[in-house]
């Protein structure tokens, strides 16, 4: 957003704001409305040539300053702040409405006291047209998980789980300091500094098999930085091995379900992804679980792997129903 | 903006909000700093009708009307009761809610507009920490290129077309709806509404949608029809009746352990000369279950029931053989 259409906003809400606020620190100002203090002083002083018409002394807006704290002593009729926009409404709402409507995120009677409140505020509640159902793919979070993983958040203690690593197929211990709880198209993940990984990871509460509160506090090391979630949650890397599929129709599932780096329309209907994984036997597993609906188009090697993969289980099968 | 429109706005606003009659175009050029200066009267009503679209564009109700039957032109006020925010106290616990709420997005379309509300808020005289970092943070990200088209068709009351490729149909269809809104479930978003060619309600994912989204048709046009439960009609789409099927598989010793940590294990076997265990699953989805156990190759063999064992092998012989599969 320009700063031209930022401006005005601003402008309109700071003599409301500080007069439900007296001696408050300029800093804290700025803070408030992301500006920094010069920016507010230029505001302050446009505010104080703004007034009532007559323009004398009397009818121009006074503010007082008193070392860095301000308050005002006459408003010129700007008491409360401007109504929400549509838009500022319905993002405040369908965001409140979401929040209510999950449980187990933060506190919902909380939330409900807050959206009842706000809609009065706002007034003439229209229906959005935007709806934001936050609970998700949460069935399978084994009972107590989640209590645990709020319990070491709210009172900053490490955790010791088991956890299920869906790239390499494995179950391992890991020690873990919590970050955040944070919940990424419709699911829960923690976010931690694993000790063990010397890094910042992200957790899936459905993959957590077992958890326990230790006694030691949460110590993530200050150069542990929560991730930047906004490009989403998986995030290739150039060392990363790349493989090129062919995809049927049916199998098209795996372009929206996974990232890929490029996609190219072949005849058919059929589609070429590039795309880049972490473990070789988990890229195996998902090709050889399509059927041919997905193959390999490179690199070879990988399609050898696919086809043995695929012999070695049909001859096993053959061996067991032998038996 | 430029110090002197930004406060000829703020004057313009005072002004306005302090008349209880409505001030011509004339008067407020007389009264509000900054207007005088204009060179002609061309010049002065192109600015005034710039100032005026500003403020209406940032939601200042400005009231068009006539004091009497008398007066020859148009004249302006803003009434105190349409402006101004109600009451509002929010307890910290209520503010701690409203705080994750305008964090929520991380999205174009609301990000900026959830941070305009929290503004005002706060100038009302609510305390929002938003410094403080939330233990818990959801994120809904809109970041579908047919999105903000389509959220413009709801909002305006247009019908919309778009090409919408299904997973099975790769060549894609021409769809018109008459959109009653989005609807964002499980982290995908929805555009929910009548589908003129199947004269029915229907959900479409975003994500399927080739290319733009185009609104059609005259604005306010197209009414959600009341009573209609947008995300029940999204949950009923995307969920499966849920069904469950004992199976028992063979699993390699130290195999396989994605399917492991769901079953329980009820003996030792050995298959083929290899060590491992029989294990007990409870199956909602058979069908996708099969592609999930196939993957496994070699390191997990099914027992029973026979439709699972015979769906995995059609898996793996689809992989030796992609004809088989294509005249499946």
């Amino acid at each position: 957003m320009s700063s031209a259409t930022e401006r005005l906003p601003r402008l309109l809400a700071l003599v409301p704001y500080l007069l439900s606020r007296p001696g408050v620190p300029v800093a804290d100002v700025a803070a408030d409305f992301g500006v920094t203090e010069q920016q507010l002083r230029k505001d302050l002083e446009l505010l104080w040539m703004c007034g009532l018409p007559g323009y004398g002394p009397g009818d121009l807006i006074d503010l007082s300053f008193d070392s860095d704290a301000v308050t005002v002593t006459y408003d010129a009729g700007m008491r409360r702040p401007l109504r929400l926009t549509a838009s500022e409404a319905t993002s405040l709402l369908v965001a409140l409405r979401a929040l209510a409507d999950t449980p187990g995120i933060t506190d919902t009677d909380a939330v409900q006291r807050a959206l009842a409140k706000v809609e009065d505020a706002v007034g003439q509640a229209q229906p959005t047209g935007v709806v934001v159902g936050l609970a998700g793919r949460e069935g399978a979070v084994r009972p107590g998980v989640r209590e645990t993983v709020q319990q070491a958040l709210s009172r900053g203690r490490a955790v010791w789980m088991r956890y299920y690593t869906a790239s390499r197929d494995r179950v391992g211990d890991r020690t873990v300091d919590p970050m955040r709880l944070v919940l990424v198209e419709g699911r829960s993940y923690l976010e931690g500094w694993c000790r063990s990984a010397e890094s910042v990871r992200l957790f899936r509460l459905d993959r957590i098999d077992e958890i326990d509160l230790l006694d030691e506090p949460a110590s993530a090391p200050e150069q542990a930085e929560p991730r930047d979630l906004a490009a989403g949650l998986f995030t290739p890397l150039p060392d990363q091995p790349v493989a090129v599929l062919d995809l049927e129709p049916d199998a098209r599932w795996i372009a929206e379900y996974y990232p890929v780096d490029e996609l190219a329309e072949l005849d058919d209907g059929r589609a070429r992804i590039r795309m880049r994984y972490t473990d070789r036997s988990w890229m195996v597993r998902l090709v050889v679980g399509q059927g041919g609906r997905a193959s390999v188009h490179e690199p070879q090697d990988l399609a050898d792997d696919v086809r043995r993969h695929a012999e070695a289980a049909v001859s096993r099968a053959r061996h067991a129903s032998a038996t | 903006m430029a110090t002197a429109r930004a406060e000829r706005l703020v004057n313009l606003v005072l002004c306005l909000l302090s008349t209880r009659q409505y001030l011509t175009a004339e008067r407020i050029r007389g009264i509000v700093p900054g207007y005088a200066d204009a060179p002609s009267d061309e010049a002065f009503f192109r600015t005034f009708e710039r100032d005026k679209s500003e403020l209406r564009d940032l939601g200042v109700p400005l009231e068009t009307g006539r004091n009497s039957a008398f007066d020859s032109a148009d004249g302006y006020r803003i009434a105190r009761r349409d402006y101004e925010l109600g009451d509002i106290d929010l307890e910290p616990d209520e503010a701690a809610a409203v705080a994750l709420a305008v964090r929520l997005w991380d999205s174009p379309e609301f990000t900026g507009a959830a941070r305009g509300a929290l503004l005002k808020l706060r100038a009302a005289g609510v305390e929002v920490d938003g410094g403080a970092s939330p233990v818990v943070e959801p994120k809904v990200r809109t970041t579908e290129p047919s999105f903000p088209q389509l959220l413009t068709a709801v909002q305006s009351g247009r019908a919309a077309t778009f090409d919408y490729r299904r997973p099975s149909d790769a060549s894609g269809a021409r769809r018109t709806i008459e959109p009653w809104g989005v609807v964002s479930w499980r982290g995908r978003w929805y555009v929910v509404g009548y589908d003129r060619d199947r004269g029915a309600a229907r959900c479409f994912r975003l994500s399927r949608i080739v290319g733009d989204a185009t609104p059609i048709g005259p604005s306010g046009a197209v009414h959600r029809p009341d009573g209609v439960d947008l995300l029940g009609l999204v949950v009923g789409d995307a969920q499966e009746p849920p069904a469950s099927t004992p199976t028992r598989l063979w699993v390699a010793a130290g195999c396989a352990q994605g399917l492991r940590r769901k079953s329980e294990v009820i003996a030792e076997s050995t298959v083929d000369g290899v060590p491992g265990d029989v294990v007990r699953l409870d199956l909602s989805f058979p069908e996708s279950a099969a592609s999930w156990i196939a993957g496994y190759g070699p390191d997990v063999v099914v027992l029973e029931p026979d439709t699972l064992r015979k769906a995995v092998t059609e898996v793996h012989l689809g992989v030796l053989d992609p004809d088989r599969e294509a005249a499946r």
